[in-house]
């Protein structure tokens, strides 16, 4: 029997995974972006099946919203990764102190 | 209902495996695949939760957009990826104990007494499957009550687009580009110049 606690357990191992990823990863960019997708896709797994489990069609549309950030974000950080490579020949996040911030 | 224990099993224990080699993976052009991996299983997920629509989105837009998007940057950058994993043992016992904290801790949730929870006493046996088609009730709701909500999805998509484009284009220096303007200005005492040419000589 599968209950809505399985998929709430599923959403957060990946989204522990995910933010595991970004903590052993901290020097290349894109699997830190790749982390942030899985952090998304748990999202959207809790959306979805709450949304189903409740009967009620409104999770599945923040479920696409959170998809359409998700591919915006995917977009702009996959842009700033390619100027980044080009202005420095190298993706390593800790470089990345050109604003001194 | 065996069926249904058995395929969110093979589903959702795929979708955690290849979630642990996205990030582990040596080469980020597996872990990329792997990612794909993930999606696809996610998106089956979602068929057995009742959301079609949604799984068909996220195999269209995730594994045919962005995941390609990602798979098109790692391969076209020229990284040395042996250098950036230098870290990944000397953060894996810090990373290591915030999983583990961060586990325990989603797991008391579960574990937790949910008698008294909202949504215990409507939680059906398993997922509702309803008379009105998915794609037909998210259709119904999405361009009426969150039309909003939609219109702003599409403007935080054209921001994305223009954002990305602005980001990466450069200027190359020596290409001749048409000025429109300054050819429909022209006119005679611009473009034809008057001179004395002396008897005997060149200009």
């Amino acid at each position: 029997m599968i209950t809505l606690e399985h998929y709430l357990f599923l959403g957060a191992i990946i989204f522990t995974l995910g933010v595991l990823g970004i903590f052993l990863n901290k020097k290349n960019l894109i699997i830190i972006l790749m982390s942030i997708e899985l952090i998304l896709l748990s999202v959207n797994i809790n959306f979805i099946a709450f949304s189903a489990y409740i009967n009620d069609i409104s999770g599945q549309i923040f479920a696409m919203l959170t998809l359409t950030v998700a591919a915006a974000e995917a977009a702009i950080g996959l842009a700033i990764l390619v100027v980044f490579f080009r202005n420095l020949g190298s993706i390593e996040v800790n470089k990345i102190n050109q604003l001194k911030g | 209902m065996v069926l249904y224990s058995l395929t969110f099993y093979l589903f959702s224990s795929v979708a955690v495996l290849s979630a642990l080699m996205v990030i582990s993976a040596k080469n980020p052009v597996h872990s990329v695949l792997f990612l794909i991996l993930s999606f696809v299983n996610a998106s089956g997920l979602f068929v057995l939760l009742g959301a079609e629509f949604l799984a068909m989105i996220l195999v269209v837009v995730y594994v045919g957009a962005v995941a390609v998007l990602f798979l098109f940057v790692v391969m076209m950058l020229d990284i040395n990826f042996v250098k950036l994993r230098e870290g990944f043992l000397q953060y894996l016992p810090f990373g290591a104990l915030l999983g583990i904290v961060l586990v325990i801790e989603l797991g008391i949730l579960f574990l937790t007494d949910r008698s008294s929870n909202i949504y215990n006493n409507q939680t059906p046996l398993q997922p509702i499957i309803n008379e009105v088609e998915n794609t037909k009730m998210i259709g119904q709701i999405l361009y009426t009550e969150y039309f909003y909500l939609f219109q702003i999805c599409g403007i935080i998509l054209l921001v994305a687009m223009i954002g990305s484009i602005t980001l990466t284009l450069r200027d190359k220096g020596g290409v001749k580009r048409q000025n429109i303007n300054s050819q429909n200005t022209v006119d005679a005492s611009i473009a034809i110049e008057k001179k004395k040419v002396k008897l005997g000589e060149g200009i």
